[in-house]
């Protein structure tokens, strides 16, 4: 992977990016304020480790875990959920 | 449990060193049990009152506050006030504005509680603790109850109880409400060893990132340490939610129930019927002739029992919702058919209420509160008697079981039967989607929240718990056929006997209802139906299984077809196509008094519950029209 892709994903990465089974920290969440609440009050804040884990037949709703729950987003709602991915590759 | 309130001082959390615990003199007379959704304060609330309210495994079941009295040893009594799951003591829906109000005490019709039992998942608790800040700022007498004991242990977590306690100053006990276990502690706190909560440091409650920390904090205090994930809830998910498998599986269950509905429920329901058959016999033999006689056997025996015989097949419809929502899985259903909830406009809380709309539309309109956008809610709420609910279900089964042969479609796996009843939950879900999307793109157009369903872990259905459901949902179908078809019954043997000529009753179809059948025969003749349907249509707006007693009772009444069964009564009155245009009308139209009631008091006012009727019934004009016009 290049360098500047790498950089590139990781700073625009948000929570439907990711691949089954991967683990990334939650950085922001660009939503309305009190939609943003309600996520906070379930675990989705900035700086939880958020792991995607199965979806729905079609990709739409995907189901992450977040502490110990599972929660289901549409993917409307998870695109809003921006994350910092841990670096993958080591660096060339 | 622990006992070391006081030892909060020693402890690294900062208590103010003045506060002296004010003990309370005598037992509260109410307490509310408030915790985050599928926590199981249900559960806990059945147990400690020995009520029996609704459980399942999904959040969000509770949508009102339920009082009982719980009697403690000495038998006192003392009102448990069961409440709706929150997250937090800032409400965005119906279900949690209620839970606030009754809180702070300003619920119309429940006291405020004077203590609280907090009840919090174990498995989840830094999440859940962050509702033990606002909780314990209320400054009223609380308990902690860490329910879940059992999925806490057996998944390897753990918990220290007095350290929890001391961080929190208040009473903490680990308790497993589905097993009874800790059940002695919580009776020994409502027996008056409560005090107020000793104050302690809390985050500032708005801030969501600050509360989270304060729990994590107090929970790395009280050594938590979280249990494993639910190993086998992610191996069932993993086929359950499969892209392929899932909504195989998906569409295998549901053919599965309506094939069993049809099948397993036969042998019984012939059983039934042969009890009023014969009941009905010993009746009319021990009996003289009379108009006594007349009302019990060609009335009630024949209109009533004939709904009766329907039991067995609805009880089993029960159990198959109890096992699929007590399990879990309904979750995972609610996200294999997000997509077309999304397609037709509605966010993915509506399928929760519309799949309880299957059993009956009045609790499902009640479970719309946990819906936060009015818009989307009002939407649901208006489509949801569209669902095939269980009051269809014998008028289905009477008019196929008449029309539809028996026989196999898909090998043994799906008959003809089923397959038509299959396709009848279609047509109702279809139009359900379709009213939807319409109303959706216009005048309840709305900008929708974000969609998010917490997954339960999968449980094992107990038998009690499905046991309990079916027992309360005989009471409820006896009780409808014990009142308000018996009472039809009454009323329509009754007019089916008057004006008397020479002291003698008139034929029916001369007979008061038999002019009332006939004078809306004009417009129900387009459908192909003749006058005795029409008044078990008239009859069937005040509950839709109604038509069958009617008919029962009417066929009972007709000398014509008083030897014959009700199935053969109705072949030789209705054509196929009135058959179609029969069951396409109960499809559609809105005819259940209780349905327009709780619309009109959700909806807080008379113009959605007037607007569904008429949608409703125009549509189930239509349908039945085109059908008895095209299939003849």
């Amino acid at each position: 992977m290049q360098l500047s892709g790498n950089n590139n994903s990781r700073r625009h990465a948000t929570l439907v990016d990711l691949r089954r089974g991967e683990v990334a920290i939650l950085d922001r969440l660009d939503l309305p304020g009190a939609d943003a609440h309600r996520l906070m009050e379930l675990g989705f804040l900035p700086g939880a480790q958020v792991m995607a884990r199965c979806s729905a037949p079609g990709g739409d709703p995907m189901v992450f875990r977040v502490d110990s729950a599972e929660f289901a987003l549409r993917r409307e709602t998870a695109r809003r959920l921006k994350v910092l991915r841990p670096d993958r590759a080591p660096l060339p | 449990m622990s006992d070391c309130r006081d030892c909060g001082h020693g402890c690294a959390l900062e208590a103010p060193p003045a506060a002296k615990s004010r003990y309370q003199a005598t037992a509260p007379e109410f307490v509310a049990l408030i915790g985050p959704p599928n926590s199981g304060k249900t559960t806990l609330f059945n147990r400690l009152t020995g009520l029996r309210q609704k459980v399942a495994n999904f959040p969000g079941v509770t949508v009102e506050q339920h009082t009982g009295w719980a009697v403690l040893p000495d038998g006192r009594e003392i009102g448990i006030i069961d409440l709706p799951g929150v997250y937090s003591l800032s409400p965005r829906s119906e279900d949690e504005r209620v839970a606030c109000d009754v809180l702070y005490g300003r619920h119309a019709t429940t006291p405020r509680p004077e203590a609280v039992l907090l009840v919090l998942d174990v498995t989840n608790l830094p999440r859940h603790l962050m509702l033990a800040a606002p909780i314990l700022a209320l400054g009223l007498p609380t308990m902690v109850l860490l329910n879940m004991a059992d999925d806490l242990r057996s998944r390897g977590g753990e918990v220290d109880l007095a350290a929890l306690s001391s961080q929190l100053g208040v009473p903490v006990a680990l308790v497993s409400a589905r097993q009874g276990e800790g059940l002695d502690s919580v009776f020994t706190f409502l027996a008056g060893a409560m005090r107020k909560p000793q104050p302690m440091e809390l985050p500032v409650l708005q801030d969501v990132p600050r509360c989270r920390e304060w729990a994590n904090r107090v929970g790395n205090r009280a050594a938590y340490r979280a249990p494993a994930p639910p190993e086998w809830t992610r191996r069932l998910d993993a086929v359950f939610l499969h892209p392929v498998a899932g909504p195989l599986i998906f569409g295998l269950v549901v053919i599965a129930v309506f094939q069993t509905i049809f099948t397993a429920a036969a042998p019984l329901m012939d059983g039934v019927r042969w009890l009023f058959h014969v009941s009905g016999n010993w009746v009319a033999t021990s009996l003289p002739d009379s108009a006594i006689r007349s009302l019990l056997v060609e009335g009630i025996w024949s209109g009533v029992g004939s709904v009766i015989v329907f039991l067995p097949q609805v009880l089993l419809l029960f159990l198959f919702i109890g096992i699929l929502e007590d399990s879990g899985y309904l979750a995972r259903a609610a996200v294999i058919s997000d997509r077309t909830m999304a397609r037709a406009g509605l966010q993915g809380k509506s399928f929760i209420p519309l799949l309880s709309a299957y059993a009956c539309a009045v609790p499902a309109i009640l479970a719309t509160r946990t819906i936060e956008n009015r818009r989307d809610r009002i939407a649901t709420i208006l489509i949801a008697p569209f669902m095939t609910c269980s009051a269809r279900l014998p008028v289905y089964t009477l008019v196929i079981a008449a029309f539809i042969p028996d026989r196999p479609l898909v090998g043994v796996f799906l008959g003809m039967r089923a397959a038509a009843m299959l396709g009848l939950y279609m047509v109702g879900f279809l139009a359900a989607v379709t009213t939807a999307r319409i109303l959706k793109s216009s005048v309840l157009r709305s900008d929708g929240t974000p969609f998010l369903l917490e997954m339960p872990a999968y449980r094992w259905p107990t038998v009690s718990s499905l046991g309990l459901r079916l027992l309360d949902r005989s009471k409820v179908f006896l009780r409808r056929a014990g009142t308000v078809i018996l009472l039809v019954t009454v009323l329509l043997w009754v007019m089916a006997h008057v004006p008397v000529h020479d002291g003698h009753a008139p034929p029916i179809a001369d007979s008061l209802a038999g002019s009332l059948g006939r004078s809306i025969e004009p417009i129900i003749r387009p459908l192909g139906f003749d006058w005795k349907i029409g008044i078990g249509l008239i009859t069937s707006l005040a509950a839709r299984e109604t038509i069958i007693g009617t008919l029962g009772a009417i066929y009972g009444m007709d000398p014509e077809s008083h030897a014959a069964t009700l199935q053969t009564a109705l072949q030789h009155d209705l054509s196929l196509g009135g058959a179609v245009a029969l069951l396409i009308f109960f499809a559609f139209s809105m005819q259940c008094i209780s349905t327009i009631a709780v619309v009109r008091r959700e909806t807080g006012g008379w113009k959605w519950p007037a607007f569904q009727f008429v949608y409703m019934g125009s549509l189930a004009y239509l349908g039945a029209f085109l059908a008895a016009r095209f299939i003849g």
